[in-house]
């Protein structure tokens, strides 16, 4: 289910409207739990302190690798709303190009009633994980 | 103020009335504030002094001749002499102004560097905050001195039989809190100072937990140091003291140089101010230390025993109707221990669970709450944590648990 096809502005689009939906904030993080608790395992191996995201308060590992010029992350969580936020992030990010990683904006997070994850205080660590995120893209785009 | 009934009981619905943070509506829900031991709020009597500070005699203090100046020197040394009186200390001038707990425990632990030498030993407790690690770990490392735990068992209480065992490594220094945050375990600081002072080694205790809910007597614990923050009752952030022997004053070297903390300063020799000066280098924080006056004020105008008394009560209530909650599990089980409740539930993350209740209007603290030591020691890596100030009630205990039933629902 990562919509390899389509564009980083259509995956925000359907993301946007699915939220949409939702009258009120429990719908939303109910939904949130839901996709967090759908997000496939991590491959234990992967969980290395290496690929922690530091910045944190729930123990986030995000893992990237390039196939066929795209990258492809997985990641996991201890914390279940973290873990939802990264389903969301995976399905935006992953398979997609270094350039168009770079290029994306993150207005959805705005769009979607997730603003206050933005806050460095709740230390739930989105930032660092779209930070990371970019990392890895603009590591693999000097690469190719 | 009327605060207590005829009961002689604390009487908590007048007592919101100070609070107007109390009022506050999170997320269209009614604040339940049970974030107290991270930071306490702030009476309106206390409010009313930072204003009227601002408003009326702002000015820097111990050296200008002018009317204002004298008239904030005046309520800053007042303000100093309040908290001696409060603590019990022997001299105002054995209470330093600081920035806080840490701030406190840095002068120390800056100070001792002078004392120590290759392969001293300091002891340190294991259930410490970061600010009481950190600071004496860097002391060690310029020192070349060692630094042994006293453990504690799984209830969180402190291994007492070890300590015996480690003081007989003769140790220069002891340090622990008289409270933990983590936890909520009252330590037997009475018995550590006697302890550590039969084998010649100086204590310093972090008050920063014990202040909102025991008011401690500084000579009669005998202690060398105690250290606290203003803003852990109900004063503001940004202020606190260390109090310490006023023999250890004299010998310590001061911390930072600056102005207000000198005697006599030419380009070749500076001789430093008497104390508590010595310890104040720069313009002072001269509200927050007036400020912290009036919170200590305010806290005995309710009264430390009523609030002890008022607060068992909460915490009983509070861990009988936790419990009853499935899958909750309380970590710091001491037999003698404030209202802190840290926990878990089971299959639940407590960072989850605090998003999740935030929503409800509900603050707690989750992660680590600064020992990660203890988290380590428990094998977790983190606790939800509900702690519980005199002006919180029990119809607020039945919302959390109402809130935390609610999020396990969602999370499980």
């Amino acid at each position: 289910m990562y919509f390899c096809n389509m564009s980083i502005t259509a995956i925000q689009r359907d993301i946007i409207e699915e939220f949409s939906m939702f009258d009120d904030w429990m719908e939303r993080y109910e939904y949130m739990i839901a996709l967090g608790k759908s997000l496939p395992l991590i491959d234990s191996k992967l969980k290395t302190d290496e690929n922690i995201i530091r910045g944190c308060q729930s123990k986030v590992w995000l893992h990237a690798k390039l196939e066929k010029k795209k990258v492809v992350f997985t990641a996991d969580s201890e914390a279940i709303i973290t873990k939802g936020i990264i389903a969301i992030l995976i399905r935006i990010f992953s398979h997609q190009s270094p350039k168009e990683i770079l290029e994306a904006n993150t207005e959805f997070i705005d769009a979607i009633g997730l603003k206050e994850h933005l806050s460095p205080t709740r230390a739930n660590g989105l930032v660092s994980m779209i930070k990371q995120i970019k990392m890895y893209a603009i590591a693999y785009q000097t690469q190719q | 103020m009327k605060k207590n009934n005829q009961n002689n009981t604390l009487n908590v619905l007048e007592i919101r009335k100070d609070f107007p943070i109390l009022e506050r509506k999170i997320n269209g829900k009614q604040l339940v504030y049970f974030d107290n031991a991270a930071t306490s709020q702030t009476p309106q009597q206390v409010i009313d002094v930072i204003s009227d500070y601002y408003s009326t005699y702002n000015a820097n203090i111990h050296r200008g001749v002018h009317q204002l100046s004298q008239e904030a020197t005046d309520k800053y040394e007042d303000a100093r002499q309040t908290i001696q009186k409060h603590f019990n200390a022997k001299h105002s001038h054995e209470i330093i102004f600081t920035s806080g707990t840490t701030h406190s425990i840095n002068v120390v632990a800056h100070g001792f560097e002078t004392f120590l030498q290759k392969k001293d030993v300091l002891l340190v407790s294991a259930m410490e905050h970061h600010s009481n690690i950190v600071p004496w770990q860097m002391l060690c490392e310029k020192t070349g001195a060692t630094m042994e735990v006293i453990p504690m068992n799984n209830q969180g209480e402190l291994d007492m039989r070890s300590y015996e065992m480690l003081l007989k490594l003769k140790p220069k220094l002891v340090f622990v809190n008289h409270i933990s945050n983590a936890l909520g375990t009252i330590n037997p600081i009475d018995e550590i100072i006697n302890q550590a002072h039969s084998v010649g080694a100086a204590v310093l205790v972090d008050g920063a937990q014990a202040c909102p809910h025991i008011k401690s007597d500084v000579q009669n614990l005998d202690v060398d140091f105690y250290v606290t923050s203003a803003h852990k009752m109900c004063g503001p952030t940004g202020i606190g003291v260390l109090y310490a022997k006023e023999k250890w004053l004299k010998k310590l070297p001061p911390y930072q140089g600056g102005g207000e903390m000198i005697s006599e300063v030419t380009f070749e020799k500076t001789s430093y101010a008497g104390l508590p000066h010595k310890f104040e280098a720069g313009t002072p924080n001269v509200c927050g230390g007036i400020a912290f006056g009036a919170a200590i004020d305010y806290m005995n105008a309710v009264g430390f025993d009523k609030i002890a008394a008022y607060e068992n009560e909460l915490l009983s209530y509070a861990t009988k109707e936790l419990l009853a909650i499935e899958g909750l599990k309380i970590y710091g089980t001491a037999k003698n221990k404030t209202s802190v409740i840290s926990f878990n539930i089971e299959g639940v993350h407590a960072y989850d669970l605090g998003t999740i209740i935030d929503k409800l209007g509900i603050a707690i603290r989750t992660g680590q709450h600064c020992a990660q030591p203890i988290m380590d020691f428990y094998g977790i890596s983190g606790t939800a944590r509900a702690s519980f100030a005199f002006y919180n009630t029990k119809a607020e205990i039945d919302q959390l648990v109402t809130a935390l039933k609610k999020a396990k629902a969602m999370l499980c």
